[in-house]
């Protein structure tokens, strides 16, 4: 694996649309559930286990080559709330457009053509990773670690938080980072025998309920 | 079955499965060919009005205990119409070994058939580890209404580990697919601001129907911890959170008057 490429794919300035979303941070700003870094960290580690992980496993099983079809009405069953499919699909053409420029390949080529409206996101980013000469295990630890960059970068945004504090909830979120692609890429691996049944399908009901009330509100300052 | 044993042993849980078969009688109703009850996992027909058969699960619900294996299968055979209920909450009970107990539960419901599973809440006591797995498996034409409820801790009590995962598949396609884990040995952050953010009851109802592929209800909130929303497929999915099941149930009563049968 090249980290050199791990390190384009994962970061924030690369031109795939995510500075838009929030993963759920605005609502839960809003409404009062995260006001501190400490809330901040207790959001991430949570969006991370459930949401985190379910995008990790598609993501690594993407990278291994299984079926983008399959994988994306796997994503469209772990993801109850329109509002949410919707963010999904919109971030994975976003990102299937700078990775086709980045590394071009007939994966990304087959993927736009098959899915003109967009697919999901996490299968995008396996299919990515795959093109740039990653495995299960990068494209895994990038949606890890994109589950919960997002709302970070998002929370200093919203609430005037400080930089530097939401980069130590990162940096203290590296263990879980690193149990959460484990277990993905694990999971990604069965799933190339007994389908995608394996691959994990935690959820938060919290977040596909928050991300409806969200897409409810005439003005917000990110797209979820 | 693991009764035979000499001596005690506290390892060895209880396995018990109920089966049902549900069958059209051919005369515009729905016959119970199989019925067939196991430990404490018993089966009691009920008045139901036709063409629907009604099925309670009753018993002594001590069960399950750390180690128990319960399984409940049901198959709506083509044109048949199930509603299954269970008379009392379930309570998830630590026990002796520490090992985690099982639930599974499997409906089939073949071309034409429609099941309503509307069983009483799942408690998860302090000190238990429960792992719910229900798998639905529905032909194209099938309709399903399906409620889960999940509660932590009886009253004031603190909860036991539960995990709990909800799929759903129709003409062999994913439709839902939802896994949940909660309580002391969770991964973190399930009780946080990305989790249940201090609620103790939770609970979905499903409702599908190919009738919603030409007018699916549209996404809706139910004010801010509850929220209707339409599937990938001819479904919606009805999810709250709340303090109480008392709560809980009456969101998920008046989202089945308006989306279900």
């Amino acid at each position: 694996m090249s980290l050199a490429a791990l390190l384009v794919l994962a970061d924030g300035r690369f031109p795939a649309g995510g500075h838009a979303h929030s993963g759920g941070a605005e609502a839960a700003c809003k409404a009062g559930r995260i006001h501190d870094a400490a809330t901040l960290e207790d959001f991430c580690r949570g969006r991370l286990h459930t949401a985190g992980l379910t995008a990790a496993g598609l993501a690594a099983a993407a990278a291994l080559g299984l079926d983008p079809a399959g994988l994306d009405a796997a994503a469209d069953a772990r993801t109850p709330s329109p509002a949410l499919r919707t963010a999904g699909r919109r971030l994975g053409r976003q990102l299937l457009r700078a990775a086709r420029a980045t590394w071009p390949s007939p994966e990304l080529d087959a993927l736009a053509a098959a899915f003109p409206r967009g697919a999901h996101q996490p299968v995008v980013l396996g299919l990515t990773a795959r093109s740039a000469g990653l495995g299960p295990d990068g494209a895994a630890q990038v949606a890890a670690y994109e589950s919960v960059g997002g709302p970070a970068t998002a929370t200093v945004r919203l609430l005037g938080l400080d930089p530097f504090e939401a980069s130590g909830v990162l940096a203290r979120l590296a263990p879980d980072l690193d149990a959460v692609a484990a277990r993905a890429v694990a999971a990604a691996l069965r799933a190339r025998t007994d389908g995608t049944d394996a691959l994990p399908a935690a959820s938060s009901p919290l977040l596909e309920i928050a991300a409806e009330v969200h897409a409810d509100w005439p003005v917000r300052l990110f797209a979820s | 079955m693991t009764g035979a044993a000499p001596a005690p042993a506290p390892a060895a849980g209880l396995r018990a499965t109920a089966r049902i078969r549900a069958a059209a009688d051919g005369r515009g109703g729905t016959a119970l060919p199989l019925l067939a009850g196991e430990g404490p996992l018993a089966l009691r027909r009920t008045r139901a009005t036709r063409p629907e058969a009604g099925v309670v699960l009753v018993g002594a619900m001590s069960a399950p205990l750390g180690g128990d294996h319960l399984t409940v299968e049901a198959v709506a055979g083509p044109g048949a119409h199930l509603a299954l209920g269970s008379a009392a909450a379930t309570l998830a009970l630590p026990g002796r070994g520490g090992e985690p107990a099982r639930y599974d539960v499997s409906l089939t419901l073949e071309e034409g058939a429609s099941v309503r599973w509307l069983p009483e809440p799942l408690v998860s006591v302090r000190g238990s580890d429960l792992r719910v797995r229900t798998r639905v498996r529905l032909a194209p034409t099938a309709r399903l209404l399906l409620r889960e409820e999940q509660v932590l801790g009886r009253s004031g009590e603190a909860p036991g580990l539960l995990r709990s995962r909800l799929g759903v598949t129709r003409d062999g396609r994913p439709l839902l697919d939802q896994e949940l884990a909660c309580g002391p040995g969770a991964p973190g952050g399930w009780d946080g601001p990305a989790g249940l953010a201090g609620h103790r009851a939770l609970g979905q109802l499903l409702v599908v129907d190919p009738a919603f592929a030409g007018a699916p209800p549209a996404a809706a909130v139910l004010g801010e911890f509850a929220a209707v929303t339409p599937l990938a497929g001819p479904a919606v999915l009805v999810t709250a959170l709340a303090p109480d099941a008392l709560r809980l149930r009456e969101l998920l009563d008046s989202a089945r008057a308006t989306y279900g049968w």
